[in-house]
């Protein structure tokens, strides 16, 4: 495994990030964006599903979890094990109507439907309407881990983090995987082989949105609050961008993607105001236009060709 | 007073003119939606920002060179139209060998430049733009008051629509266009200027959108964020319609519009969602939308 050693270089970084003095808030926002878009990943990139509504089942779970937390008293873990399972009922009820088409109808059926889910969070009682919720507090794991230091939720945000992307990769190499990229690269061959590609997809899109969940809960319990924006399609918008800014079908690019849109955000918004949703469009249009591949994706075309040839042997 | 199933019957009516008046619009951003698609299968999800730049470009005509309704009802649309041609050309010109997903990316973050320009020049909030005067008034229909300028609408809506479905079913230009929906190639070969006509029909369809936009400026406050929570129900009624289908956009855009709006009167919570629980029921029922061919 050639790439363990920038794995391991990362997670050394990360767990020593810390004590070389990186604001922990912003360590745990990127980490939870950074697994928003390892979730989406795992549609656009190895199955080339792409979601346009992935912020429904992120502010969804995010504000189970803050209602759970704040009116019922739910600790730490309970209250996100809400968040994901409503997102992946959610991820089952909306999957279950998106797979029935596929490429840009399958964005425009989940963009639509994340739609209704917005204005059902916009109506419903317990999501605080305009307002939102506020002061959620973050709460102990089992009574005994007390999560209000920056620094414990950070490594354990850490840790479910790396749990996440483990789980991604193990998913991606699993013979399931290889179904799902099967799917990716030729569908109708797929089916002619006999698998039943609506299930696949279907399964692909619940973990996705289950993954997609959990990093919502987790910016519920970090950041205290939940907005309407988190459920918004501009963060449906945001997902997409870093994962194909980052590299989409790579495992690092989501993360690196996440980074450089976060980075990039909370240094335009001091600066530029308004300007900034202007940058990031441009961005957009520069990634689609010149380097569709992602960061990641095309630095692994340039150095890494014997891999990425193998990867991309035709179909006999 | 009459009243159907306990709702007073004027107030069921100003619904139902108010859902005409949405569904027009529905149905002339879905119409443009469906042109587009149709040739360049590219979904252009900066449909709901051209909209936006037209009603803009009425307000801004007035404020600043004080040209009335009336020749921003003609200029919106081709100032905005010429800004869609820049972007097919610039850009989407060279995605249409890729796959269409990059198209709907692309013009997505056209979308985000466009309303981000807006709003950094004249903030978020809404702008006022007064009704033409020959357009002011109501009609006293005896059961209820018309407004002028919402029958106009409907009527020039409408009419917009027909005249645009004619060119295309009717005409030898439109021939061609169909027959370059087809076969690009072949129609190339029998020496039409295909990537002209794309051009043109990807201005075509954002001009749609912009007179939308001009249309509703007298109507709806002017505001940047106006065009992205329509373009989402637009895409919906699309789908709803199936995407090759010009007349199934033209209906299902003006029979969207006008549920919503009796929705507003029987259960007004669900106004808002009424159009996606369609969408999601019409899949689980025709998965390639009431009028659409391919699976």
């Amino acid at each position: 495994m050639r790439a363990a050693p920038a794995y391991l270089g990362l997670l050394l970084l990360a767990l020593a990030a810390p004590a070389l003095g990186i604001y922990p808030v912003f360590a745990m926002k990127l980490l939870c964006y950074g697994m928003f878009a390892c979730a989406f990943n795992l549609l656009l990139g190895y199955t080339n599903m792409l979601s346009f509504g992935h912020a429904a089942f992120f502010g969804a779970s995010a504000y189970v979890t803050g209602w759970l937390a704040t009116s019922r008293g739910w600790g730490a873990i309970a209250a996100i094990g809400g968040g994901v399972a409503t997102a992946a009922a959610l991820g089952l009820l909306i999957g279950a109507i998106a797979v029935r088409r596929r490429g840009i109808y399958f964005a425009m059926i989940t963009l639509a439907l994340s739609q209704l889910v917005f204005f059902v969070c916009l109506e419903a009682g317990f999501t605080g309407g305009e307002n939102g919720l506020q002061s959620i507090p973050r709460g102990t794991i089992l009574g005994v881990l007390d999560l209000n230091g920056d620094t414990t939720l950070y490594y354990f945000v850490l840790a479910i983090f790396v749990a996440v992307f483990l789980l991604i990769r193990r998913i991606v190499h699993s013979p399931y995987g290889q179904v799902l990229r099967a799917i990716r690269e030729n569908e109708p061959r797929a089916v002619s082989l006999g698998y039943q590609v609506n299930r696949y997809k279907l399964l692909a899109f619940v973990l996705s949105a289950s993954l997609a969940g959990l990093a919502g809960s987790l910016k519920a319990l970090i950041l205290g609050f939940v907005t309407l924006s988190d459920v918004g399609q501009a963060n449906s918008g945001q997902v997409i961008l870093m994962t194909i800014l980052g590299g989409s079908g790579t495992f690092l690019g989501p993360l690196v993607g996440a980074g450089v849109v976060l980075t990039l955000e909370e240094y335009l918004s001091e600066r530029v105001g308004a300007w900034a949703t202007v940058i990031i469009g441009a961005t957009f249009v520069a990634c689609v236009m010149t380097f569709r591949r992602g960061l990641v994706g095309e630095l692994q075309q340039r150095y890494g060709r014997r891999r990425a040839l193998s990867a991309a042997a035709p179909p006999p | 007073m009459t009243s159907v199933f306990g709702v007073p019957l004027p107030a069921i009516l100003g619904q139902l003119m108010l859902g005409l008046v949405n569904g027009s619009f529905y149905a002339l951003l879905s119409l443009g939606l469906a042109v587009i698609f149709g040739l360049l299968g590219v979904v252009n999800f900066a449909h709901g920002a051209f909209y936006m730049l037209g009603a803009f470009a009425a307000f801004v005509g007035w404020q600043k060179f004080g040209l009335g309704y009336w020749w921003m009802l003609l200029l919106g649309p081709l100032i905005v139209a010429l800004l869609g041609i820049a972007v097919e050309r610039l850009f989407l010109r060279h995605l249409y060998r890729l796959d269409p997903l990059y198209g709907l990316l692309l013009t997505f973050g056209v979308a985000m430049i466009a309303e981000g320009v807006m709003h950094a020049h004249f903030g978020s909030s809404g702008n006022y733009y007064p009704v033409p005067g020959l357009l002011r008034g109501g009609l006293h229909l005896g059961f209820m008051v018309l407004p002028v300028y919402r029958a106009w609408v409907i009527v020039a809506s409408l009419g917009v629509c027909l005249i645009t479905w004619a060119v295309i079913e009717r005409t030898s230009l439109g021939a061609t266009l169909r027959a370059a929906t087809e076969n690009a190639r072949l129609v190339q070969a029998f020496g039409i200027n295909v990537p002209v006509l794309v051009t043109c029909t990807y201005g075509g369809g954002v001009a749609l959108a912009a007179l939308a936009g001009v249309l509703s400026a007298p109507i709806i406050q002017v505001s940047p964020l106006m065009g992205s929570s329509v373009v989402i129900v637009v895409f919906a009624v699309v789908v709803i319609g199936g995407m090759g289908s010009i007349l199934g956009a033209i209906v299902s855009g003006l029979a969207l519009g006008v549920i919503e709006g009796l929705t507003k009167v029987v259960y007004p919570e669900a106004s808002n969602i009424v159009v996606f629980v369609i969408m999601a029921l019409v899949l689980v029922w025709r998965p390639a939308g009431l009028f659409g061919r391919d699976p």
